[in-house]
């Protein structure tokens, strides 16, 4: 098992003619996912390495069965072709675009939400999924996730950034131990998977025996995480957030990721991890250590 | 990016929002012809992005035209809480029967827009919300609907505005909002929202922040670039393209990745030291991006070591190493560099550094992020380089 996506993942990469939809399409491809589709508009009848592109979602659909989009379009085509993937049925959208106006991403969630709710959108403005040995969509190196082992002890890893989502991976392969699925929720204010929606999969994932997230500054995610651990999370976990010694009022690197009126500080979301029974290390190695030694415990 | 009141006004006339007649004044001259032409009595306010203004001295109500001169000339170059006064915004003075509270913002744990009202203004939000928290209204808006008058209308009722002001506050949350929407604001905020004596509502102040993922679409922004509060360190990154962030401490850092790069801040911390700065390289460390960097790094008088921090993800550790080394080539640097290489390749790209035959008082490698700061901070603090 895993989460989100699986071996049965049909994708279709929108703006597989393009430079970034190319590399990382056919990079998803060559691990082994089933990269069954482009979309381009105007482009439709041409092919990428034996990939068909096609000129909308829905013929993409119509003829290959996609289940999946991976968005890798620029900020202003992006809205919508996420809603265009919603309206052709898509189950589950990853964007990896940064630069997406909080506007355009507020609306298009809602969108989702009202209009396609078997819909699931993953970022915009991350680095995507990865289920080790299955499907990669998105811009994660998959030679550093540790493949899952039936016997476990696995791990689901879930983080808003993309560099310490890699870092995670890589501190539970120095450690050996397997992962189930690997998500990024991406760095932006208004992301369209949340923390939560992972942890809730994850807690019923067989597969999954423990879970890492990594948090950073900004807005309330980590608390709701920490609220929704208290209530329903069963599985040992630890976490990293990033920023406690990030200026206030400053965005650093990430949209979302500000700490405002004294709101959405590290601390505050570590307080409320550790208060949740999450153990909390103060770098992202101490937290994969953490991991290492609570599954030893096990 | 966050606008001065002035301009914070200029952007709310776009969208009909009313504002009182003024200009805005960089020298004493200035101010005496923005007060005529706006008619006396004016209020003289210094245009900081700071709280706290007034008690610092920095608003003044001016009569005539000596009494304008008097007080430009205190405001202007005013050192108010670290922030130089290089701007003066003179407008009417407005007689105050009342003083509301308007903003809106993206809720991110709800994502939705925020509408919240208050019948008190002109205190900061937060100490209402501490105080007197039924005091606000806060409606959200699912940003598909958007918001229409009649809703508008019922929050200001709901926040007990008195009758005579209610209409006049609907049409300005209407406003505001386009404002908010089509305006790309990350907040748009109106305190105090006033009402005078003859029943007309108007903004007295205006802050707003923009959302600079949406500059793409408003060429019109491109002026706010003359005036964004940036220290030299900053304005040279941006010309570079960099995600850079100026600080007070002493090491220099670089990182591929904001959360890594965060992460970097927070470890240099732990271990005793003080960031310079942040700054984010993405992912493509290639020879001229780390060339940049170091340069803008270079230009920080205060920097005594630099933290290179890089997990190699797609881009493998030979390239970011190629980078790295070129970089050192092309910049002459004031401080000996600690680079941590992880990840993808890292240890072929451990050997092109070792490779390169650069001296250690230039480049020490480390194989951990937490190795790579003890001694980067080592050095920051008064080590020698190259132990």
């Amino acid at each position: 098992m895993a989460i989100f996506v699986d071996e049965n993942t049909k994708v279709v990469v929108q703006g597989l003619t393009g430079g970034q939809g190319k590399f990382h399409g056919l990079r998803n491809r060559d691990y082994g996912t089933k990269v069954v589709a482009g979309v381009t508009p105007g482009k439709g009848g041409q092919d990428v390495d034996g990939i068909p592109v096609f000129d909308t979602v829905a013929e993409a659909v119509a003829e290959t069965g996609a289940t999946a989009a991976f968005v890798a379009v620029p900020p202003k085509a992006a809205p919508a072709a996420i809603l265009e993937a919603g309206s052709a049925g898509i189950g589950f959208i990853v964007c990896i675009t940064e630069g997406i106006p909080a506007q355009d991403e507020a609306r298009v969630y809602n969108t989702l939400v009202r209009d396609f709710p078997a819909t699931r959108l993953l970022g915009p403005n991350c680095p995507g999924i990865i289920s080790p040995g299955k499907c990669n969509i998105g811009i994660t190196p998959s030679d550093i996730a540790q493949l899952p082992t039936p016997e476990g002890p696995n791990v689901g890893i879930v983080s808003r950034s993309g560099t310490l989502t890699y870092q995670a991976l890589y501190e539970l392969k120095q450690n050996g131990i397997g992962v189930s699925t690997c998500v990024g929720i991406g760095g932006d204010p208004v992301p369209g998977t949340s923390f939560v929606d992972c942890l809730a999969e994850f807690q019923k994932d067989s597969e999954t025996h423990a879970m890492i997230l990594f948090g950073e500054i900004g807005g309330s995610a980590e608390e709701e995480a920490a609220e929704f651990i208290t209530a329903t999370v069963t599985k040992p976990m630890s976490a990293y957030i990033a920023g406690v010694t990030a200026p206030p009022g400053r965005k650093m690197g990430h949209a979302g990721a500000i700490v405002s009126g004294g709101k959405g500080t590290a601390q505050g979301k570590m307080d409320a991890l550790a208060a949740a029974g999450v153990h909390v290390g103060l770098n992202p190695t101490e937290a994969g250590d953490l991991m290492a030694g609570l599954l030893k415990d096990r | 990016m966050d606008l001065f009141e002035y301009q914070g006004k200029q952007y709310f006339s776009r969208f009909g929002i009313p504002v009182s007649p003024g200009g805005v004044a960089e020298t004493v001259d200035e101010a005496v012809a923005q007060a005529e032409a706006a008619g006396y009595p004016v209020v003289v306010k210094a245009q900081v992005q700071v709280g706290g203004r007034g008690k610092a001295g920095g608003i003044k109500l001016a009569n005539d035209s000596d009494e304008v001169r008097l007080h430009a000339g205190n405001i202007l170059g005013m050192d108010i809480k670290g922030h130089l006064v290089e701007r003066v915004w003179v407008e009417r003075a407005s007689d105050i029967d009342e003083e509301y509270y308007a903003s809106f913002t993206l809720d991110r744990a709800a994502k939705q827009h925020l509408l919240m009202l208050s019948a008190q203004g002109g205190v900061e939000i937060e100490e209402v919300a501490a105080k007197d928290p039924d005091a606000i209204v806060r409606l959200h808006i699912d940003p598909v609907d958007g918001l229409s008058r009649d809703t508008a209308r019922q929050a200001a009722v709901d926040a007990r505005i008195p009758e005579r002001a209610v209409d006049g506050v609907a049409d300005i949350l209407v406003k505001l909002y386009r404002c908010f929407v089509d305006g790309d604001c990350d907040l748009a905020e109106i305190n105090p929202l006033i009402l005078k004596p003859d029943g007309e509502v108007h903004a007295l102040d205006a802050k707003v922040s923009l959302d600079g993922n949406a500059a793409f679409r408003h060429p019109e922004w491109e002026e706010y670039d003359k005036t964004e509060v940036l220290d030299d360190r900053e304005r040279l990154a941006k010309e570079h393209d960099l995600q850079y962030i100026g600080l007070d401490g002493s090491v220099g850092i670089i990182a591929n990745g904001a959360g890594l790069a965060m992460s970097t801040l927070d470890v240099v911390n732990q271990v005793g030291g003080n960031a310079a700065n942040f700054l984010d390289i993405g992912g493509g460390a290639n020879a001229d991006v780390m060339a940049a960097a170091l340069t803008v790094i270079n230009h920080d008088e205060n920097v005594r070591s630099i933290f290179v921090n890089i997990f190699g993800g797609i881009t493998r550790g030979e390239e970011v190493a190629k980078g790295v080394v070129e970089g050192l080539r092309r910049v002459e640097l004031r401080a000996p560099i600690v680079i941590r290489l992880d990840g993808t390749n890292a240890e072929e790209g451990r050997q092109i550094i070792l490779d390169a035959g650069i001296p250690a008082s230039k480049l020490i490698s480390k194989p951990t992020m937490l190795e790579a700061a003890r001694e980067a901070v080592r050095i920051a603090n008064g080590g020698e380089g190259g132990a």
